[in-house]
């Protein structure tokens, strides 16, 4: 077991070092082949209308005329020991982990991330509870049922659930539940600690919104699971042994449909963690999708370079405690 | 059917053995009569079991033999009640132990399953649960009809893993069916499926999936454990030596029914059904070549949806034409020809017998 969980731990330690290299190449060093000059590459990174002195520490600052290779050392040191950026007009401290520095905004990445984080974890995991709940509840409920009116209502909902873009059902829910008939609070983001009560209130669309899309997608999923273990021998097998089908069913059957999918959890959550962009901007949320939307559209580099990076991280994470986890539910892979 | 077999053999000839009278109290540990295993499909009505009946007492074991999709595993099935009554029209009588089971409640069957009639599958493999340990699952069916605590149940499945040879079980007891060998595995099978002293075991091919010498232990173990327990065994397998070796009575499928009953004696030395000479001759056998097998049955198994008109073996059969015509028109009843041996045929007695003793017994 502890040679598996290094093992895992190993594997992905080194995925993160390949995608923020992978990143770094595609943000730093295809410009270059496409002919940007280092010049053009500092003013990416400095605010609006900067000064030459500005221009010129930036782009010592950053190595833009070392090779990739350094430019990319530079990077991972910065974000393992932290780093001082000299501006020439004032000396910026970015302590570890130090994700660069935006000087569009004057904030270091960092602590971008760290302030729009909350807003995505509240999204997200307001929105995975309902999902899980709701999605394996009637995938199950309709693969027992299979055939029957509840079955083909709850697929045929699932369907329009995945094929309906969130920004379709985000704004129509928000132009009818607040707007129209002033069900609910208009959407925002408060600290859960300071109220918990406003805290979920005024997130609730966003996370109906966002679990109606999974829980259609997880209620397909675990449908055909459940289908698909249903007709295992083992099945059979529990029911030959006399079983009452209820046991059947939830010692047997669900333990066996649902593992599959911690792997599609782990990896949505993720996804979702490092931005659940659609969303964020459908209700104004200012989440980590939203400041990578910022980035990309501002070409601030080091936002986008920060919020890839930690996004991946967030996916690489999730993935290994669905590697762990497996190993913990299914004895076939901990012992392989 | 008692008072049938004392009748002299001449009389046997040409008279129809009769269904048992619906509803008749049973004679035998188990009884099966005229069951019907119909399921719906889109493409029509699939009658995989369709007028079967035998019997079968306790400390005896028959053989079921068939080619693939004659609806031997759909029987074994059916006499556990495991199909699915949404999808299976299931219709005739199973006694067993003087309890009717096809009509009785789906919860009626379930305390019996396990308990008074248990199985063994194919593949042990698929047919255990990955992620519970072997003891676990030998432990769950142990307690579903046993009230005792864990520790009691425990204790159990390790003596029973200890009875089907399963070396050092208080440590195996505790792994993975995936941590077993084939062999081991459908060991571990068997000690689940008599771990609480079934008085019916269903066999579904149970060494199919193993190598030639775990066959042979898998087939001594249960041989030895029948003794032991005194159960009736339903063996079900498409390998006649599997049978040979193990059974009292063989009963023959053909596209859901039965189409040849008799004692082992009877059926290898004996049989009267061309389907049986078929699959007689196609019967591997360690003293001859392959290529030497001498009576292969020609065609192909017949659809189950739509048999063929008359005998349903007709259109693979080459004695066909000895029949007046009646092969292709009328379906042949099964007949008694010799006391406890039954065959469906139109063919004379006299020539069938004939036939065997001329053409094809020679042959083998
Ligand atoms: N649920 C079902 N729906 C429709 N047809 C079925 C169903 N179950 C079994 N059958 C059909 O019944 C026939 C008999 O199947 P069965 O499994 O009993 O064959 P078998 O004699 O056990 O063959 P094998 O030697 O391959 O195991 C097959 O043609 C199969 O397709
Ligand atoms: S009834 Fe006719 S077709 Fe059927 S087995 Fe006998 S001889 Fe062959
Ligand atoms: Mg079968």
């Amino acid at each position: 077991m502890i040679a598996f969980i290094l093992r895992r731990l190993g594997g992905a330690v080194l995925l993160v070092f390949i995608i923020s290299a992978v990143t770094f190449l595609i943000f730093f060093g295809l410009p270059k082949l496409a002919g940007t000059t280092t010049d053009d590459m500092a003013a990416r990174f400095a605010g609006k209308s900067p000064t030459p002195e500005a221009l010129a520490a930036i782009k010592e600052r950053f190595g833009f005329d070392q090779p990739l290779a350094v430019q990319y050392g530079n990077f991972v040191k910065a974000a393992v020991t932290g780093d001082t950026y000299d501006t020439g007009v004032e000396k910026i401290d970015c302590p570890a982990p130090c994700l660069g520095y935006s000087f569009r905004t004057n904030q270091s990445v960092t602590d971008q991330l760290v302030d729009r984080f909350p807003i995505t974890l509240s999204l997200v995991v307001g929105a995975a509870v309902i999902w899980l709940l709701v999605g394996v509840s009637i995938g199950v409920l309709s693969a027992l049922r299979r055939g029957s009116l509840f079955d083909r209502a709850a697929m045929m909902i699932a369907l329009a659930g995945v094929s309906l873009p969130i920004y379709f059902t985000g704004l129509l829910s928000l132009a009818f539940v607040v707007h129209q008939w002033g069900l609910l609070p208009p959407v925002s983001y408060s600290s859960f600690a300071d109220n918990p009560f406003k805290w979920a209130s005024a997130l609730i669309l966003p996370w109906i919104t966002l679990a109606f899309l999974y829980a259609a997608m997880y209620a397909r999923l675990t449908r055909a699971g459940m289908l698909e273990t249903m007709s295992e021998d083992y099945i059979r097998t529990a029911r030959a042994k006399g079983l009452p089908e209820r046991t059947v069913i939830t010692k047997h059957a669900l333990r066996a449909s649902l593992t599959p999918l911690l792997t599609v959890f782990g990896l949505d959550i993720g996804l979702l963690f490092g931005g659940a962009v659609l969303t964020e901007r459908t209700f104004s949320l200012k989440g980590l999708g939203s400041l990578a939307l910022d980035g990309v559209v501002g070409s601030d580099l080091p936002v986008v370079l920060g919020t890839v990076v930690t996004a991946s991280l967030f996916v690489v994470v999730a993935n290994l405690i669905v590697d762990l986890l497996y190993g913990v539910v299914d004895p076939r892979v901990r012992h392989s | 059917m008692a008072d049938k077999s004392k009748r002299p053999a001449d009389m046997l000839d040409g008279a129809p053995t009769t269904v048992e009278e619906p509803g008749r109290p049973p004679t035998s540990f188990l009884e099966v009569r005229d069951l019907r295993i119909h399921f719906p499909t889109d493409d029509g009505l699939v009658k995989s079991v369709d007028g079967l009946s035998f019997k079968l007492e306790r400390g005896r074991t028959l053989g079921i033999v068939g080619e693939s999709g004659s609806g031997k595993s759909v029987t074994s099935l059916g006499v556990l009640g495991l199909h699915n009554r949404r999808n299976a029209k299931v219709s005739g009588e199973i006694w067993l132990d003087g309890n009717e089971l096809v009509g009785a409640s789906p919860d009626q069957v379930r305390r019996m399953r396990g308990r008074n009639m248990a199985m063994i599958f194919q593949d042990p493999l698929s047919a255990m649960h990955p992620f519970y340990t072997v003891g676990a699952q030998i432990v769950e069916a142990y307690r579903i009809h046993n009230d005792v605590s864990k520790k009691v149940a425990r204790k159990h499945a390790v003596d029973m893993l200890g009875r089907v040879g399963i070396p050092k079980p208080d440590r195996r007891v505790d792994d993975y069916p995936h941590q077993f060998s084939g062999g081991m595995r459908q060991r571990a099978m068997i000690a689940m499926a008599l771990s609480c002293d079934p008085e019916l075991l269903i066999a579904d091919e149970p060494t199919t999936a193993l190598d030639v010498t775990v066959q042979a232990q898998i087939l001594d173990l249960i041989r030895d454990l029948q003794r032991e327990f005194n159960s009736a065994i339903i063996m079900i397998t498409h390998d006649l030596g599997v049978v040979a070796e193990l059974s009292d009575d063989i009963l023959v499928m053909y596209g859901g029914r039965n189409i040849e009953y008799g004692s082992v004696d009877d059926v290898f030395h004996r049989p009267e059904h061309p389907y049986t000479w078929g699959l007689l001759g196609s019967m591997p056998r360690l003293d001859r070549e392959r290529s030497e097998r001498l009576l292969p049955i020609k065609g192909t198994p017949p659809s189950l949806i739509n048999l063929p008109q008359g005998c349903a073996f007709n259109p693979r059969c080459a004695y066909s034409e000895l029949t007046d015509g009646k092969s292709t028109v009328e379906r042949p009843e099964l007949r008694e020809t010799a006391p406890g041996h039954t065959v469906a045929c139109h063919m004379a007695v006299e020539r069938r017998r004939r036939i065997w003793a001329d053409e094809i017994a020679p042959k083998l």
